[in-house]
């Protein structure tokens, strides 16, 4: 691998579309798909440092899945993938979202701990029940949608352990298989929404550059369909 | 924000999405402003002022949601006040006002603070100067096309040459549902996901009607048209009465943007939906390749100065002024040698 250098950053018109990959649980998915299209992507899997990748007639750019909407909003890259969890709690970024990829399906649910009525004590008997979460605004969403009253707890890491040290009655996360929530003794009480990977776009390059972008949101939905 | 130790602090800060600007910028600002309203005035438009406080009810009046109009105060008297959102619904109270006499059309312009809540960052602020002109009382398309044209100019003005004014139809996909026999709460949603730039969950919904084959496909595909003239060409070959008039009305303003020698600043894009309340027919918003967010927009509100007593035809737009700026910042930093130091370490694969 060698390292070189790209034109400076700012402009959504000239050189080649930047895209924002997820690192994480979408990484894999996202770097087999491009091969899949055939963009060389197999640098970005190897143990460089570099966070920007040319392959092909793209520049790969690798993020935590949570910073791609603030990037592609800002035009910082033109086009961006990440789950559709990140793009609902992150409603106010104006970003189009232009493509289901189709892989990295989970669900969002709703947990309890597993034969606990404390979920539904804690509402009858104090109005509100307490939920811990790195999702709160779709989690606030949710209870204000059907018309219930939740204390919305944010946290940064393992959510499993808030209703375990009795921080909260519930929580709001992602699950694929539900192993972590069983392994943690927790159960599936609601679906939230079904998130999976998505292509978006920034809103004035989805302008400038739409023949490029058309074409490959064309070869991407025939690879995915 | 304020310093725990008690209570006092060295910080004296200012509310979130606003801000100070020293005199460096200010130099910069006010000869953008002095461009631009050098160019209204060549075309023989006259700068007017309204309050920046107005009564919430004369806000609300011009649209109806008031969302954009976020900051609300009660006076002396009680009365509800709010700092407007923009300058088009106070110039559209003004013609029914103080114009009343006056014989139409009127060519004014602006170049005025307004106030919105949303959540300030880069280049959307809670305060912002807006630069803008508004032509009251001569209708579609000759009127449009010369808002049209005095924005392209005021982009040359201000040396935004790649800058690209997009065109749309606000009426377009409402009509279209309603021809198509889309309504009640699937409307609402279709709508909704559009506003949000959602095309999978629009086509999700689309998927979900008891519609013809053609029918769901029109209502799909139908947003991602844009690009030049072409872009109308291939929204004819969709069909539909709906689409036919859109198009006849865009097909219009564009060839009287080639008469005026302006058309190739525009692209049509038939997936513009405009979020301010009052916007009918031809909407517009502006693009710079150097940022990725609008510099500014409009459109036709034919409907506008009739809700104050007055009804005309209508159009205009408003740019604003800071991200104008920002534009021509990054659009003299892409050029300057110096920007390959910017340059991030790139790895190959």
């Amino acid at each position: 691998m060698t390292v070189g250098s790209v034109a400076a950053a700012t402009t959504v018109v000239d050189g080649p579309l930047r895209v924002a990959i997820p690192l994480g649980a979408l990484f894999g998915g996202t770097l087999e798909l491009l091969e899949r299209l055939g963009v060389p992507a197999g640098g970005v899997r190897g143990g460089s440092r570099s966070l920007v990748f040319e392959a092909g007639d793209l520049v790969l750019v690798t993020m935590r899945p949570a910073d791609v909407p603030t990037y592609v909003e800002a035009g910082a890259v033109q086009l961006g993938i990440t789950g559709k969890d990140v793009l609902a709690e992150q409603r106010d970024r104006v970003v189009y979202e232009l493509a289901d990829l189709r892989y990295g399906s989970c669900r969002m649910v709703l947990a309890g701990r597993r034969g606990d009525p404390s979920l539904g004590e804690s509402e009858r008997r104090l109005g509100s029940m307490r939920v811990a979460t790195k999702y709160p605004r779709t989690t606030a969403e949710h209870f204000e949608r059907t018309g219930r009253q939740a204390e919305v707890i944010e946290v940064k890491g393992s959510v499993e352990l808030a209703p375990l040290v009795g921080l909260a009655d519930g929580i709001v996360d992602l699950v694929d298989t539900g192993r972590t929530l069983a392994q943690n003794d927790l159960e599936v009480r609601e679906e939230i929404l079904r998130s999976s990977a998505r292509l978006v776009a920034n809103r004035v390059a989805h302008k400038l550059r739409a023949p490029e972008i058309d074409a490959l949101v064309a070869r991407l939905r025939e690879a995915t369909s | 924000m304020f310093g725990a130790a008690g209570g006092m602090s060295v910080l004296h800060p200012i509310p979130p999405g606003t801000r100070d600007v020293l005199p460096d910028e200010m130099r910069e600002l006010r000869r953008l402003q002095a461009a631009l309203s050098d160019v209204f005035a060549a075309h023989g438009y006259g700068e007017v002022a309204t309050p920046t406080i107005e009564y919430h009810e004369v806000l609300a009046r011009g649209d109806e949601r008031g969302a954009p109009a976020a900051y609300r105060f009660f006076d002396e008297d009680r009365a509800l006040l709010a700092l407007r959102s923009d300058m088009t619904v106070p110039i559209a109270r003004l013609v029914a006002t103080r114009l009343a006499a006056d014989q139409p059309p009127f060519r004014l312009c602006y170049v005025a603070s307004a106030y919105r809540a949303i959540r300030p960052q880069r280049a959307q602020m809670r305060e912002f100067i807006q630069a803008g002109v508004e032509l009251v009382g001569l209708p579609a398309p000759e009127g449009t096309a010369e808002v049209i044209e005095v924005l392209a100019r005021s982009l040359d003005a201000v040396g935004l040459r790649r800058a690209v004014i997009g065109l749309g139809d606000a009426d377009l996909y409402r009509q279209l549902m309603q021809e198509i026999g889309v309504d009640g709460e699937a409307r609402t949603r279709i709508l909704d996901r559009l506003a949000a730039h959602d095309l999978v969950g629009l086509e999700a919904e689309v998927g979900e009607l008891a519609l013809p084959e053609a029918a769901r496909e029109t209502l799909v595909r139908l947003p991602s048209l844009r690009g030049g003239p072409e872009a109308l060409e291939a929204a004819q070959g969709i069909g539909g009465e709906a689409v036919e008039r859109a198009t006849r009305r865009l097909a219009a303003t564009y060839r009287s943007l080639s008469s005026r020698g302006v058309a190739d600043r525009v692209r049509v894009d038939l997936g513009l939906l405009r979020d301010l309340g009052y916007y009918t027919g031809a909407i517009l918003e502006v693009y710079d390749p150097a940022i990725g967010h609008t510099l500014g927009g409009g459109g036709r509100y034919d409907e506008l100065t009739g809700r104050f007593g007055r009804p005309l035809p209508a159009a205009g737009f408003a740019l604003y002024l800071e991200r104008v700026h920002l534009a021509q910042a990054e659009e003299d930093r892409l050029m300057s040698p110096q920007s390959a130091v910017r340059s991030p370490r790139v790895g190959r694969s």
